[in-house]
C-alpha cells in the first residue's frame, strides 16, 4: 500500500513567505516599530566598527561544498522575457550599470566571463537560520563599478532582478535589493556566474547573481539585470530598499 | 546579600509576620538582602530573557531544525521538529525527530493548533513572540533586546566586580565546597537554611548562579553572535570555536533551555523556600529572617 502521508517537515523553505500574515499589539504601534528600528542602526554601526569595510567571510575547501546546494525564494522566473533569454543561451542577457556613475556601462555575459574572475567557497546564510557551502565565480563587483566610475554621491547600490514577486496592488513588481557602497565594493562582492564549477542553473538565478558574502542570503539577488548607484533609497519600490524590507525585514542583513 | 550594607530593622510589621505565618510575637527582623542595582539588574534581566526565549522560537520556527557543524545537512538534521498531512494534506501528526528518532508531539511540537486547526509549526503559538509566525519581527525583537541583555550584563559585571559582591557573595568557598553533599542532601529533601544561614547563598546556589552568569550567558551571546556573517568575517574564531555556524546554532538553542532549565528550578526554589518573602527581598530589598533576633 503506497504511503498517503507527506512529510512536511522537509518543505519548511518557502516558509518564511507565508510567515509575514500576523500581528501583534506592540507590532502595530509606531513608536515601538521606530525603536526597533533605531535597533537596526545600532547594529550596523557596532559591526562596521568591529567588521570594517575589508575583512573577508570564511573560506573553505572543496571538501566543505554541500552535495547539493538548497535553492530559496525564487526558482525560476518564468516570464516569457526570461524563459526567451533561458532559451537562446543568455546570448542578449545584459547587465547595466547607471545611476550616479560617469560612465554607464552594459555588459553581455561574454564580457563578464572575460574579467579578471574571483572564485570563492563559501558559506550562504539563510535568514531562516540554514547555512549551505558552495564554490561561486565571478568578477568582483568592484571592478565593474570601477569601471563605470562611481561619482562622489553615491551611496548605494541597488539591485533589480528579473523575478516577478506578488506584491499586492503592483502586477508588475520584481525582486530589488540594495546594499552599501562600502559592502558592493568589498573583495568578496562578486558577479557569480559559476556554482560549483558549473555554469549557474536557472534555481539559483541564472545567468548571473550578486555574491556578498558577509551578508544574509536576501541580500544577494538572483537573476540580475540593473545596478543603480543612488545616493537615496528613497522613492524606489517600498522605499525600504529592497523587496523582503519592504516586506518587514531589516535592511540591514548582517545578521 | 550584603554584610556591611545590613540595615536590620528591628521590628517586623504584623502584616508581614502575619503572611509569612509567623508568630506575632517571635524575634524575627528584617535583613537587607538585595541591593538596588542587583534588584534593576535581575528583573531586566528576567524581562529580556523572557522575550529573548519567545522570540527566538518564533525564529527558530522559520526552519525548525538543528545541524552540527558549518553547513545544514538537510538529509540529518540533529534535531527537526516536523508534521505530517493526511490524503487530503490536512496536518494531522506532529514528530520531534531528534538524531533520526521520531516522537509524536501532536498539538506542542511539530504540528499545533492555531485558529482552532492544527498547523505545521515548530513551537506552539503560546510559546513564541509575536504568537504567529513572523520571522522579521522576531528578529527585531530578539535584537532589541539581546543588546538591553548584553548591556545589563555588562553593567552587573563591572559593578558587581567593583562592589566585591560576586567575590562576597557568588564564588564558592573552600567551605561550600566541601558542604555540596551535605546542601544536594537538604535541597533533595526540601530543607532550606532559615535564620542567620539565610543570609548567605549556599554552595549549590553559588555554583547554578556562577553557571548562568559566567558560562551560559557568555556562552548564549557568543554562539549568537556566531550565526552573523559580518561578525564571522570581523572574529572568524567565533565560528572555529563551536564548530561552525550550525553547531553555534544548536548550542545557542541548548543554552536558552538551559536557562529555561534554570528558570524553572529557580522559581521552583522561589516557591519553596517562601514564595513571598523571597519576591518582597528582589523587590524592595528586605527579607525577614526568622528565628533569633539581633539582640
Amino acid at each position: 500500500m503506497a504511503d498517503r502521508r507527506r512529510f512536511l517537515g522537509r518543505a519548511f523553505a518557502g516558509l518564511s513567505t507565508a510567515m509575514l500574515a500576523g500581528c501583534y499589539d506592540l507590532d502595530e504601534k509606531p513608536w515601538f516599530t521606530g525603536a526597533l528600528g533605531k535597533v537596526e542602526n545600532l547594529t550596523r554601526e557596532v559591526q562596521h566598527l568591529f567588521a570594517g569595510p575589508q575583512t573577508l567571510a570564511q573560506e573553505f575547501t572543496k571538501a566543505d561544498i554541500a552535495p547539493v546546494f538548497r535553492a530559496n525564494g525564487t526558482r525560476d522566473p518564468g516570464t516569457p522575457d526570461y524563459k526567451a533569454h533561458l532559451a537562446n543561451g543568455f546570448r542578449d542577457w545584459r547587465v547595466t550599470v547607471s545611476g550616479l556613475v560617469d560612465h554607464p556601462l552594459s555588459l553581455s555575459m561574454d564580457r563578464i566571463r572575460a574579467m579578471p574572475q574571483r572564485t570563492q567557497i563559501t558559506r550562504h546564510d539563510c535568514v531562516e537560520g540554514w547555512s549551505c557551502i558552495g564554490e561561486w565565480s565571478g568578477p568582483q563587483l568592484a571592478l565593474v563599478l570601477a569601471a563605470a566610475a562611481p561619482r562622489p554621491k553615491a551611496r548605494y547600490a541597488v539591485f533589480y532582478c528579473a523575478d516577478p514577486m506578488t506584491v499586492e496592488g503592483d502586477p508588475d513588481h520584481y525582486y530589488y535589493e540594495s546594499l552599501e557602497l562600502s559592502e558592493a565594493m568589498h573583495p568578496q562582492t562578486i558577479l557569480a556566474h559559476r556554482l560549483n564549477g558549473a555554469i549557474l542553473d536557472v534555481p539559483h538565478g541564472a545567468p548571473v547573481r550578486l555574491r556578498a558574502e558577509r551578508q544574509l542570503g536576501y541580500k544577494q539577488p538572483k537573476y540580475l539585470q540593473r545596478i543603480v548607484l543612488t545616493d537615496t533609497l528613497q522613492g524606489i519600490g517600498g522605499g525600504k530598499g529592497g523587496y523582503w524590507e519592504d516586506q518587514g525585514y531589516t535592511w540591514y542583513g548582517g545578521i | 546579600m550584603t554584610t556591611d550594607a545590613e540595615k536590620a530593622l528591628p521590628h517586623v510589621p504584623d502584616g508581614v509576620r502575619a503572611a509569612l505565618g509567623l508568630a506575632p510575637s517571635g524575634p524575627h527582623y528584617f535583613f537587607y538582602r538585595h541591593r538596588a542595582w542587583v534588584r534593576a539588574a535581575h528583573w531586566i534581566n528576567a524581562l529580556c530573557l523572557a522575550i529573548l526565549l519567545m522570540s527566538g522560537l518564533n525564529i527558530f520556527n522559520a526552519h525548525p531544525a538543528l545541524y552540527w557543524g558549518d553547513g545544514s545537512d538537510f538529509e540529518h538534521p540533529a534535531l527537526m521538529l516536523g508534521a505530517y498531512a493526511d490524503e487530503f494534506g490536512m496536518v494531522d501528526r506532529g514528530v520531534t525527530s531528534i538524531g533520526g528518532h521520531e516522537f509524536d508531539t501532536t498539538g506542542v511540537l511539530g504540528a499545533s493548533k492555531a485558529g482552532g486547526q492544527l498547523v505545521a509549526r515548530g513551537f506552539p503559538d503560546w510559546a513564541t513572540l509575536p504568537g504567529p509566525g513572523w520571522l522579521a519581527m522576531a528578529r527585531q525583537w530578539h535584537f532589541a533586546f539581546a543588546w538591553i541583555l548584553v548591556l545589563n550584563a555588562i553593567g552587573f559585571v563591572i559593578y558587581g566586580l567593583w562592589s566585591r559582591h560576586f567575590a562576597r557573595d557568588l564564588a564558592p568557598t573552600r567551605q561550600d565546597i566541601a558542604h555540596l553533599p551535605r546542601e544536594i542532601a537538604d535541597h533533595a529533601r526540601l530543607r532550606f537554611p532559615h535564620g542567620e544561614k539565610a543570609k548567605h547563598y549556599n554552595g549549590l546556589q553559588k555554583l547554578a548562579y556562577c553557571a548562568v552568569i559566567f558560562l551560559a550567558g557568555p556562552l548564549i551571546v557568543m554562539t549568537g553572535l556566531a550565526m552573523s556573517p559580518t561578525m564571522d568575517a570581523a572574529f572568524p574564531f567565533l565560528p572555529w570555536l563551536f564548530g561552525g555556524r550550525q553547531s553555534a546554532r544548536a548550542i545557542h538553542f541548548l543554552c536558552a533551555f538551559s536557562f529555561l532549565g534554570f528558570f524553572i528550578v529557580h522559581i521552583a526554589m522561589v516557591i519553596l523556600s517562601g514564595s513571598w518573602n523571597n519576591l518582597r527581598s528582589m523587590v524592595t530589598g528586605w527579607y525577614v529572617i526568622k528565628g533569633r533576633g539581633h539582640g
